[in-house]
């Protein structure tokens, strides 16, 4: 029990569909205000540890709880309500609506509540935050790939969550979208917001990440900070295969 | 945004208000059509609330319908109640119902909830004729009343109009926002906080509670009630391809369907009575292919074609 | 007690095969088909007009119902439903498309038979009395049953087996996987279809020797096989089977014991009792 302030607590987590294991006996904690990013091979089981946090899967053995309290029993929208956001693997908007109602939703659901006049506002200033307010009445069918990421964080943003879950945010950007998308993040992590990412991008996660878990088929292989765990051998085994090692 | 929102209202208003002077200007044939149409006006408006915004396919019209009906025939001629009584009594026993069912099928994917449906109406008329048959030795029930058709339509406007003004504060409240959020993708909802289940189990509730009613209203037309009768699985389909012609994603839009339809329903009936149900499904076809959004949605795509042009 | 448990499971084979057809459409095909009863009852009227009109045997009708049916839902698959596919944007949307197109179809089948056969259909075929262990029924159930089990056994192992079976059980998985491995998802969408729609008419074929029917019956037996597929897990066929017999079994009991018109409402109960406490199937795995 290192962290007294742990404000995210993964403990001996394992989760199973059928026969396969897809994530096993995980631990890790986050600390407020940290950012750590969660880093792995394809098919390791980092999005499946991503969805158990949100209450998208429960856990099936092993519990997560949250400033102390625990939250794998609870659905989804209890643990959103509670005061975690996150974002899909795969950009999700809701398609028959507008920009800024997209943004919207996180605001009047979400974390804190908000309605009518206080809620649009709140979402034009998430829309402003992440530099497109001007689009706020385009429909979302007409958005690039980087404006769709960006309107889901700021549907997150504006849930006002206390933990942020980034699934892949920097996945399929090409290289000046990538620019956009790691400032945005590093001024986030300049708010001194709790985040969890998990990220294929390892100069992000370099530049980014206080601390890293890596996980490698369903199990953590090594945590500690970004420098470290890239030059751990196991690591490295385990992207690289046993020939390269 | 908002000043739409009210004209809408007001245009509300001014439909109801002429149409509460049809009875005046016409009689027989064409206000027993017109208590057809407010029939379906009111049971495609509210099925328009919970199934326009969520996608649920709801078919259960016809159960609660009968629900309503028959408690009202049961009530006025097994237990000498007052029809008055009964019409209280049918939409909150229609309400529970819905939320029983809702409770059951709406936790899970929507195919589960439109199967369930599906034979919802005849199961519940083979439930109430063993019971009937069994312990109640009657078969029919009487529903003696003073109302003629003008009265019934009079209702029958009050409760249409009451079911939009809920629509449209429904559709600018919080609950209305979760449920197209709901509609838009149901994994997002959850995760931005909504408890989804409850959202659509008090919709349909909603649902359910105004075709007990409706079907309580129109109890009195028929006299003579026995379950085959208003137990009519007919009715769910119709509903639904009415509110679809129309255009489910306004509150307006059945409006739009119920009026055409019922006329020329009336007319296949009356010269093909032999292939009303061929018509039926001709009509399902025209809608998956050539009006997905109904002749709302055709208008409106219309109008900004319209608009780019000029 | 001995004759419920003989007929429930004599009913229980063709159920199973039913279910078994409405698997493959919705398990592969990913189009949840409404018009299925009605599929079921176009193959009962042909086997009821060839027996009645010229004494076909319904043995010789099922010979060749069955690729008839294949090719007719081949073509409803190729030309109604693959514009509907093509069109949507998510799973969710072709499911509404495909219940309201469905939906019409099944209609317009309705309004046909009707059309053609107004009132019941029945006819007298091989009501030879048979004893099977103490029990008394009549031998055309015991046909339908065996040759129910002989459809449904080579389709299982056709599926396990075979290598254009192995391909459809991997789009049932996920169409997406499938796809990568080289596996054409559309044609073999449209062949599991068309099969199921093939397996359904058979069904019907077999039903209509010992039960009598009529043309606005089909959405009964939709629903059953719907039941059974939920309450069997989507895409599992031993569940199927063990639903079937499930259904066959409680709703021969129910009419025998309480009343023939609480069928329907017998196989609702279990269907609630499903979705209340394993909506995920009998057999099914929890977590999606």
């Amino acid at each position: 029990m290192r962290q007294s302030g742990a404000i995210l607590s993964v403990k001996g987590v394992t989760k199973r569909f059928g026969g396969l294991v897809a994530v096993s006996n995980m631990s890790f904690d986050v600390a407020e205000h940290e950012m750590v990013g969660v880093i792995g091979p394809n098919g390791s089981g980092k999005t499946t540890m991503m969805n158990m946090i949100s209450g998208a899967f429960k856990p099936s053995e092993g519990r997560i709880s949250m400033k102390g309290r625990v939250i794998s029993d609870l659905p989804a929208q209890r643990i959103a309500r509670e005061g975690v956001g996150r974002t899909f693997q795969l950009v999700r908007l809701l398609p028959g609506l507008s920009v800024l109602e997209n943004v919207k939703a996180g605001a009047v659901f979400g974390h804190r509540k908000r309605w009518g006049r206080e809620a649009d506002d709140f979402a034009h200033d998430m829309l402003d935050r992440v530099g497109l307010d001007a689009m706020s009445h385009a429909p979302v069918s007409s958005l690039t790939y980087i404006d769709q990421k960006r309107v889901e964080l700021a549907r997150t943003l504006a849930g006002e969550p206390e933990i942020l879950l980034l699934d892949e945010w920097l996945a399929g950007l090409n290289p000046t979208e990538l620019e956009t998308g790691v400032e945005l993040i590093h001024a986030l992590r300049d708010e001194g917001r709790t985040v969890v990412m998990v990220e294929h991008v390892m100069d992000a996660i370099r530049s980014l990440c206080d601390r890293c878990v890596v996980m490698s088929s369903g199990a953590k292989i090594a945590e500690g900070s970004p420098d470290e765990v890239l030059s751990n051998r196991e690591v490295i085994r385990a992207y690289l295969g046993d020939d390269d090692a | 945004m908002k000043p739409a929102g009210m004209s809408e209202l007001v245009w509300a208003a001014v439909l109801v208000f002429v149409a509460a002077f049809l009875p005046w200007m016409v009689n027989g044939y064409w206000l027993s059509i017109g208590v057809t149409a407010m029939m379906y006006i009111a049971l495609s408006t509210s099925w328009v609330m919970f199934s326009g915004p969520t996608h649920y396919i709801s078919l259960a019209t016809g159960a609660f319908f009968g629900v309503g009906g028959y408690l009202v025939g049961a009530g006025m001629s097994d237990y000498q109640q007052s029809f008055w009584l009964m019409a209280v009594i049918a939409p909150i026993v229609g309400a529970i119902l819905a939320a029983l069912i809702g409770f059951a099928t709406l936790r899970l994917s929507g195919v589960y909830f439109v199967i369930f449906t599906l034979g919802l109406a005849e199961m519940i008329r083979n439930v109430v004729s063993w019971v009937q048959n069994n312990f109640l030795g009657s078969r029919g029930l009487y529903v003696l009343t003073d109302f003629r058709d003008q009265h019934i339509y009079w209702m029958l406007l009050a409760v249409a109009a009451v079911v939009y003004l809920l629509g449209w504060f429904i559709s600018r409240s919080r609950i209305g926002f979760a449920l197209r959020i709901i509609g838009g993708d149901e994994t997002v909802a959850r995760h931005v906080g909504i408890n989804t289940a409850t959202a659509k189990v008090i919709l349909f509730t909603t649902t359910g509670f105004f075709a007990a009613l409706v079907g309580a209203i129109i109890a009195p037309r028929w006299s003579y009630i026995e379950p085959n009768q208003v137990f009519s699985p007919q009715l769910s389909f119709l509903v639904v391809i009415m509110a679809l012609l129309g255009g489910a994603g306004r509150l307006w839009g059945p409006l739009v369907g119920v009026i055409p339809f019922t006329i020329l329903w009336e007319w296949v009936a009356i010269q093909f009575p032999n292939q009303s149900t061929l018509f039926l499904g001709l009509c399902f076809l025209l809608i998956v292919y050539a009006l997905p959004h109904g002749m709302v949605g055709r208008i409106e795509e219309l109008r900004a074609r319209m608009r780019r042009g000029a | 007690m001995l004759d419920i448990v003989v007929s429930g499971l004599l009913l229980s084979g063709t159920y199973a095969l039913v279910a078994m057809g409405l698997n493959l459409q919705y398990g592969v095909a990913r189009i949840m088909n409404l018009a299925n009863g009605e599929i079921l009852i176009l193959g009962a009227l042909a086997s009821f007009w060839f027996y009645t009109t010229s004494q076909v045997s319904p043995l010789l009708t099922l010979v060749f119902i069955t690729p008839a049916s294949f090719v007719v839902n081949w073509l409803i698959y190729r030309f109604l439903l693959t514009p509907l596919v093509r069109r949507a944007k998510t799973q969710g949307a072709l499911e509404v498309d495909s219940i309201l197109a469905t939906f019409g179809m099944s209609f317009i089948i309705i309004g046909i038979v009707v059309s053609i056969e107004g009132g019941f259909f029945a006819y007298n075929f091989l009501l030879d009395p048979i004893s099977i262990i103490g029990s008394t029924t009549s031998l055309n159930r015991l046909v339908a049953f065996v040759i129910a089990c002989a459809i449904g056994l080579a389709l299982y192992l056709w599926l396990n087996l075979s290598r254009s079976g192995v391909a459809v059980r991997a789009v049932s998985v996920s169409t997406e996987a499938a796809g990568l491995v080289g596996i054409n998802v559309p044609r073999v969408s449209a062949f599991a279809f068309a099969l199921g729609g093939a397996i359904t008419a058979a069904g019907g074929v077999l039903i209509s020797t010992f039960i009598t029917l009529d043309g606005s019956i089909g959405v009964v037996f939709t629903l059953k096989a719907l039941i059974i597929v939920i309450m069997g897990g989507v895409g599992d066929v031993r569940g199927a089977i063990v639903a079937a017999l499930i259904l066959g079994l409680v709703e021969t009991a129910v009419a025998t014991l309480i009343d023939p018109g609480l069928t329907l409402a017998a196989a609702y109960l279990m269907f609630i009792l499903v979705l209340l406490f394993r909506p995920e199937g009998l057999f099914g795995r929890r977590a999606t």
